[in-house]
């Protein structure tokens, strides 16, 4: 009997609560919205598709934030990047480039900025934080800067329909879009060299520079995938809203981290998971999502959102920690 | 000479049943500079941390000024007036200094406000009472290391210290801050202050230490005056304690003698100075020197992580650039460094991980290949007996004998021709430590080569086929293993200069 009770406390004691506190939150809020808000049709199809439509995005760019944040770093810029980024390709596309053009304009936006985080936090060694508070602002002056802070519109059927307003079936072409990040985000993170390498300049830079791992390279990549993911997610903005807009993506920042960290990600890095990340996202979607359906305005959201967020994480720490 | 301020006697202390300290004196007078040494694991520590209130005592007397005092804890020690300096400075740089010597205890104004005023000013007095070139409101950060000793020294006075430990304080100064150091324990010498020296440098002894006391396996071995010792019968006294005893065993298998490394005239801007050696192939090459005299420095230049400022390095014979240690990997090197916890393993991953980080590109075609990451950890794990549940495991919980092992599985796995060994047997216990010294052994019959930085005789003499002795980022002295008949013919070899 005794030997029992020890049993499960071991078992409570080794369970890594931090891993999967974001699983058991999500389970518990999707149970408490479909049972209190059956008859506001939480649980219809297209309610969950709408879900997943406005969590799409974040999730994106959380599976490249869940690299940066894994290798130690974080990346204050996404949302500006996504911005300049749907005016960039918006833009390519009105000067006659196509569509092919606007891929290149919007993505290439993306990881020209990432490359510029990335040198200037591996070569002139400035701390990641402080680069991408720079270079947020940088990027959102020059996403209001190019059009004098006006819309473009985007009339290409094509793009729409590719990036963000399609649907195939009754499926949205988003949901594809955020799959692909995800299976490929989570097969690098734990099947590729680069990821294992992610982690462990994350886990201890020290101990990786002293086993090869080109530290510096390995940071250069995680900023590179940020940048890129930031500009595909630009698109999509960009598509959704059939326009390229300077406001789009502003405080995604914040709604990324918090993404990546409820999902079980650790801020001082070294342990990541990508899954974690994309079920974080759509917890906070979920969230947000039954609020709204509850009636909720906008303040009354933010501040609910906030508290579940900073509870979700203090109960994950707290369990570790005993 | 009056009453002696410190008298510790018949001092006992053990851990788990086993005796570290038994019924060891110890007497410091007023005034003194009292040196403290022994081999690792004489006891000194532990007698220290006694006085420091770190450990209680099981038995004997402290007396402080001819009265019996009891320290249970180290604000009992810092009442009666015992601080000590500590070689990871306890200083904070951001701060300045006088905000650092009151940092807990700042003199307060109205209002609970600091009284910044007050604590410069007695800060001043305190600097200029003690002659030491800094003022109070300089930060920490900008001084050179030798005056953040001085400003810790000078926080101990500020709390009324009449005796003042230090660990061995010059092993991160310069020549130059050292001679500046005794100058400074000269003059806390005249204010009646009395230190005890803990210091494996015979040199500096002889200079600044009035008595020495030799401690060996637990117990007191000598005290006397420094003038009444010479440096032979110090070696001696220490060395004839040294419960670490590792026999010679002859190689299995003999050299073929070829140049497996050369390094020419090495230099970089961290202490190496012009180095000079040959490995050959199957060799263990040992390195003794202090602490300070290039050894680690030397093969950090070597794996490419401090960027060398000139000499050249030669692998079998032919020329090899080496900036990174992907550099020094791929030239058949390896490197387990000094320190596993920040340098060797990333403790919060698992085994495996661990051990298959330098090497990952092997098990990698486009997705690492796990089963064969797998297989290459447990097998691994079962040659080195380490000590896990699983290769699953977080690194963290394995204890510091084994953590060392993940460190080695993780580059024989890599399977280097030279590896370079830095203090491998530090802080871990006496099996693990034999068990690393025939894993030496075997690596060098198995035809590798192999470089072993060590501060401890027994180890160094219990492998070596050859020993360069490292003083100021140059080898000074080159041995074989026969032409050293013991311990103190290698400790003079090391102080001898």
């Amino acid at each position: 009997m005794q030997s029992k009770a020890s049993n499960s406390t071991s078992f409570l004691k080794d369970f890594n609560w931090r891993q999967y506190i974001v699983y058991i939150a999500f389970i518990g809020v999707l149970i408490y919205f479909s049972v209190t808000l059956f008859d506001e049709g939480f649980l219809t199809t297209n309610n969950i598709l709408n879900i997943i439509r406005q969590t799409a995005i974040i999730s994106i760019m959380g599976v490249a934030m869940t690299f940066v944040i894994s290798a130690a770093e974080i990346d204050l810029s996404v949302g500006s990047i996504a911005a300049l980024s749907s005016l960039t390709s918006a833009m390519a596309l009105e000067s006659g480039f196509g569509i092919f053009g606007a891929i290149v304009a919007g993505l290439g936006t993306g990881l020209l900025i990432g490359l510029v985080n990335g040198l200037l936090v591996t070569k002139v060694i400035i701390p990641s934080f402080l680069v991408t508070l720079g270079m947020m602002g940088v990027t959102k002056g020059l996403a209001m800067w190019v059009t004098n802070t006006a819309p473009v519109p985007i009339i290409n059927e094509t793009f729409v329909f590719l990036f963000g307003s399609g649907d195939i079936g009754n499926i949205p072409v988003l949901l594809f879009w955020t799959l692909a990040a995800v299976v490929i985000g989570h097969i690098v993170l734990r099947k590729t060299a680069f990821g294992r390498r992610t982690l462990a300049t994350g886990g201890n830079q020290n101990a990786a520079r002293f086993s090869g791992v080109n530290v510096s390279r390995t940071k250069l990549y995680v900023f590179l995938a940020s940048g890129f993911a930031a500009g595909l997610a630009g698109m999509l903005y960009a598509g959704r809203m059939h326009s390229g807009r300077y406001t789009f993506g502003e405080g995604d920042e914040l709604s990324v981290i918090a993404a990546v960290i409820l999902g079980g990600t650790s801020l001082f890095g070294g342990v990541g998971t990508v899954i974690g990340t994309v079920i974080g996202s759509l917890m906070i979607g979920t969230i947000n999502n039954g609020l709204i359906i509850m009636g909720l305005d906008v303040s009354q959201q933010m501040i609910v959102k906030g508290l579940i967020i900073i509870l979700a994480v203090a109960f994950g720490r707290k369990a570790i920690s005993k | 000479m009056g009453t002696p301020i410190l008298e510790m006697s018949q001092i006992s202390k053990s851990f788990n049943g086993i005796k570290v300290l038994d019924k060891v004196h110890f007497e410091l007078e007023k005034g003194e500079v009292h040196a403290l040494m022994g081999g690792n694991g004489a006891g000194k520590s532990t007698l220290m941390k006694i006085l420091t209130g770190v450990y209680e005592l099981d038995e004997g007397q402290i007396k402080i000024a001819g009265s019996d005092v009891q320290i249970h804890n180290t604000t009992d020690a810092e009442s009666h007036g015992v601080s000590m300096i500590f070689q990871e400075f306890s200083l904070i740089p951001t701060l300045t200094v006088a905000e650092n010597i009151f940092l807990g205890r700042e003199p307060k104004k109205a209002f609970g406000l600091i009284d910044d005023k007050k604590s410069v000013a007695r800060t001043k007095e305190l600097l200029d009472e003690l002659n030491v070139d800094i003022k109070p409101d300089d930060i920490v950060a900008d001084l050179g290391v030798g005056y953040w000793q001085m400003t810790e020294i000078a926080k101990a006075l500020s709390k009324e210290t009449k005796i003042l430990i230090m660990d061995e304080p010059t092993s991160s100064l310069t020549k130059r801050e050292t001679e500046v150091l005794f100058a400074f324990i000269d003059r806390l010498k005249n204010k009646g202050i009395s230190i005890i020296y803990i210091s494996h440098r015979m040199d500096e002894i002889f200079q600044i230490c009035d008595r020495i006391t030799i401690m060996g396996d637990g117990r007191h071995i000598i005290t006397a005056k420094t003038s009444e010792l010479d440096m032979d019968s110090v070696i001696q006294h220490i060395a004839g304690k040294n419960m670490e005893k590792f026999e010679w065993k002859d190689r299995k298998r003999v050299s073929n003698g070829s140049v497996v490394l050369q390094v020419k005239n090495l230099k970089t801007n961290n202490r190496v100075n012009g180095v000079d050696f040959e490995l050959h192939q199957g060799e263990v090459l040992g390195i003794a020197g202090l602490m300070g005299s290039g050894r680690t420095e030397t093969m950090r230049a070597l794996f490419g992580i401090d960027p060398l400022t000139g000499g050249d390095i030669y692998i079998s014979g032919k020329k090899a650039t080496i900036r990174s240690p992907k550099d020094a990997i791929n030239n058949g090197l390896a490197l387990i460094p000094e320190d596993r916890r920040v340098q060797g393993l990333v403790l919060e991953h698992q085994v495996m991980d661990n051990i298959l980080l330098p090497s990952l590109s092997k098990i990698t075609k486009v997705l690492v290949n796990d089963k064969k990451g797998k297989q290459i950890s447990e097998e691994w794990v079962k040659k080195l007996n380490i000590k896990t549940d699983s290769i699953y495991k977080t690194s963290r919980l394995l204890s510091g004998g084994n953590q060392q092992k993940i460190v080695f599985a993780k580059w024989l796995a890599n399977s280097p021709d030279i590896i370079m060994l830095d203090e491998p047997t530090i802080g871990i216990d006496i099996r693990a430590k034999s068990e690393i010294i025939d894993m030496v052994r075997d690596l060098a019959d198995d035809g590798k080569s192999i470089l072993l930085v060590s501060s401890e005789m027994p180890e160094l003499l219990a492998v070596s086929d050859r020993i360069l002795v490292f003083h100021d980022g140059k080898v000074v002295k080159q041995f074989l293993r026969e032409e050293i008949s013991s311990e103190e013919d290698l400790q003079h070899a090391i102080q001898g200069f």
